[in-house]
């Protein structure tokens, strides 16, 4: 069955389904990116709740009007409206208040989905139009998609995704560096005000798959998951794009394959999965390779205070210590260094009297902070710095062949 | 205050009108307002950079000197106040000024590597759409050589030191070959090396007829690396050559009773 769903195999409405889920997992997850990389994650989580009283109002305008109050463009538009009032009030708030940002999220989200809630329950009891279905907003329903929908979602997912491509340098220099970028000329207000369309553009495109409680995981998890496995930005967009495809398109697919399994929150946990993985296994920032390079760290110290010892002459008892400068051909089954060992030992020896220097010198306060008696000195200082260190310590006293 | 009255200010040794002065200056400021809340931190302050020279802002903390600085290149909005850049609008010249912020003012944990922080320098080459080319990369490169950063293109900035980090902004301003450059508190934090590598750089490029801007907190230093001094405390307190303007007197206004005499005795007179 599940197999059936992920080769697109469970009929129209899955299909559909599926590839529109895909579309906005890529688009959620490049834009949600740039919101990530600027630190301004859970403004996206206001803006999606935000929409619900657009949804609503636009409902009863439509359904007012005689026509079908559940026209996806309609809801859709309008909450993009009110999401957009919203996210003018987080701004004014932040700018014009001494309100935090936080605090002006918290606010602003409460209220605008507060009134939406209650604007929901009055369209219920007034049993205007045919209401069914517009509370699947919260939490996304998939059930009834039409095609017409399914154009919507991959129409604005595209546009998003070309807005992206043509502004990516500008927006990663505006959250790199925002002084920077606006002495280049770049208009950072209007950077933020764009970034914040792209995403409110997600959001509402989104809201008929995901729901608008859940949309801020599609626009940040895959980010985060990203950002596990590289350390460029434009990798951690692309991977990012690919993270939030797959999880959605997989998430789809799960929750058509067995009856009642709502497609959002499945989109969300498939997400987490992939996070999950990554936190534990990605290379450099991942659980799995920290506890590996406490090992290896282990066996440098080892390796180090064996070489520092040898330099001066002193015998080590640690067998470890000795296991390991024999295994590198530092030592003699005897314990007596090699000429290999000489050399590095002395060398050892060197580079703790060019740390000692760093180390009592406050404007290299943070060079001597990566000090832990086991780095080549030349991996964090430029050769000109060392050589000034030298100068200091004057000529090469210690260095034995 | 007295010392501004000895030291007219449009008439700084050449006596030429106000107008061509300014026209003729990489950047001149006239009547500069900024504050923050009701509490300005610049007041009406005029400042005119000769060309092909180094000039240091001197000042005591909180007495304006980023602040004037980010407001001469539109970063800060001011209240009030013009500035010109090579007798034109700055928006006209954006493209000749380069800028090197403070750098405790980003996020080091950012993932871009150090090369990719050069580049950004070239942003106004590269456009929204252009592909980065090796050509982008020689330059960037040729950048970090010069700032002896070479070996550091492919590290992650995080891993970078204070001193190295300042050497990669400066490298990214380098990138962008501008004519005028301002640079806030480079030397602040920084090792001797990374010190003498930035100081050597300025200089190449005033030799290369270059105009150089430094906010500058290390009093020590004045008569060692700059040709001509601006001194501010909230207002223009002194603004010439380093040997008229950077005396004794100047210093007491603009620190008023914050230096011993003693240490201004020791630093003016060298």
């Amino acid at each position: 069955m599940l197999l059936d769903a992920l080769l697109l195999q469970l009929g129209y409405n899955a299909t559909l389904v599926a590839i529109g889920a895909a579309l906005l997992g890529t688009a959620a997850g490049i834009t949600g990116t740039f919101l990530f990389l600027r630190k301004r994650a859970l403004v996206s989580d206001a803006v999606s709740h935000a929409t619900l009283p657009g949804v609503c109002i636009a409902f009863l305008l439509m359904a007012f009007a005689g026509g079908d109050g559940r026209n996806l463009a309609g809801l859709l538009a309008g909450s993009a409206v009110s999401a957009g009032i919203g996210l003018w009030c987080m701004n004014w708030l932040t700018r014009n208040t001494r309100l935090a940002e936080d605090a002006a999220i918290g606010a602003v989200l409460s209220v605008f989905f507060g009134f939406g809630i209650v604007l929901l329950t009055v369209i219920q009891t007034l049993g205007v139009g045919r209401q069914a279905g517009l509370e699947g907003f919260l939490l996304g329903s998939t059930a009834g998609m039409l095609y017409s929908d399914a154009v919507v979602i991959a129409a604005g997912g595209a546009v998003t995704l070309f807005l992206v491509l043509v502004t990516r340098r500008p927006m990663t220099l505006v959250a790199f560096d925002p002084e920077y970028a606006a002495a280049r000329g770049l208009q950072v207000d209007r950077i933020d005000m764009l970034m914040m369309g792209l995403v409110m553009a997600v959001t509402v495109v989104g809201l008929k798959i995901v729901g608008l409680i859940l949309i801020v995981a599609l626009l940040i998890i895959p980010a985060v998951t990203a950002r596990f496995w590289t350390e460029r930005s434009e990798y951690v967009v692309l991977l990012a794009g690919l993270f939030g495809g797959v999880a959605a398109y997989l998430g789809a697919a799960l929750s058509a394959s067995a009856p009642n399994l709502p497609t959002g929150p499945l989109i969300v946990l498939v997400s987490f999965a992939l996070f999950a993985l990554s936190l534990f296994l990605a290379p450099n920032r991942g659980v799995l390779a920290a506890v590996l390079r406490h090992m290896r760290f282990q066996r440098r110290v080892h390796l180090r205070q064996g070489l520092l010892a040898l330099a001066q002459g002193q015998a080590i008892y640690e067998s470890l210590t000795l296991r390991l400068l024999r295994r590198a051909d530092l030592v003699r089954a005897d314990g007596v260094a090699t000429g290999k060992g000489k050399v590095r030992a002395a060398k050892a020896l060197r580079d703790e009297q060019r740390w000692e220097v760093v180390r009592s010198d406050v404007t290299q306060e943070a060079a001597a902070a990566l000090y832990d008696g086991l780095r080549d000195i030349e991996t964090v200082l430029t050769r000109d710095q060392i050589q000034e260190i030298d100068r200091r310590i004057g000529g090469p006293r210690e260095v034995v062949s | 205050m007295e010392i501004v009255k000895t030291q007219p200010q449009d008439d700084l040794s050449t006596g030429q009108a106000p107008e061509a002065k300014m026209a003729q200056s990489p950047l001149a400021i006239r009547g500069l307002t900024v504050s923050y809340g009701e509490k300005p931190a610049v007041f009406s302050v005029d400042m005119t950079v000769e060309p092909g020279q180094m000039t240091a802002i001197i000042g005591p903390n909180g007495a304006g000197k980023s602040t004037l600085l980010k407001a001469a290149l539109g970063i800060v909005a001011p209240l009030s106040g013009r500035v010109s850049v090579f007798g034109r609008s700055l928006e006209e010249q954006r493209a000749r000024i380069a800028y090197v912020p403070q750098r405790a003012s980003v996020d080091w944990d950012f993932p871009t590597r150090v090369i990719d922080v050069v580049l950004m320098g070239l942003y106004r080459e590269l456009g929204l759409l252009g592909r980065i080319r090796g050509m982008h990369r020689a330059k960037a490169l040729d950048c970090l050589e010069r700032v002896g950063m070479g070996d550091f293109a492919a590290r992650q900035i995080g891993q970078l030191s204070g001193g190295q980090q300042q050497r990669v902004f400066l490298a990214r301003a380098l990138a962008q070959g501008a004519d005028l450059y301002l640079l806030d508190e480079p030397f602040a934090g920084v090792d001797a090396a990374t010190e003498k590598a930035i100081i050597s750089v300025l200089k190449s490029l005033r030799e290369a007829g270059k105009t150089v801007v430094v906010v500058h907190h290390d009093l020590a230093t004045v008569t060692e690396y700059f040709d001509r001094v601006f001194l501010i405390n909230t207002r223009r307190v002194a603004e010439g050559p380093v040997a008229e303007s950077f005396t004794e007197e100047t210093l007491q206004a603009a620190y008023g009773g914050r230096l011993a005499t003693s240490q201004i005795d020791k630093l003016a007179r060298v």
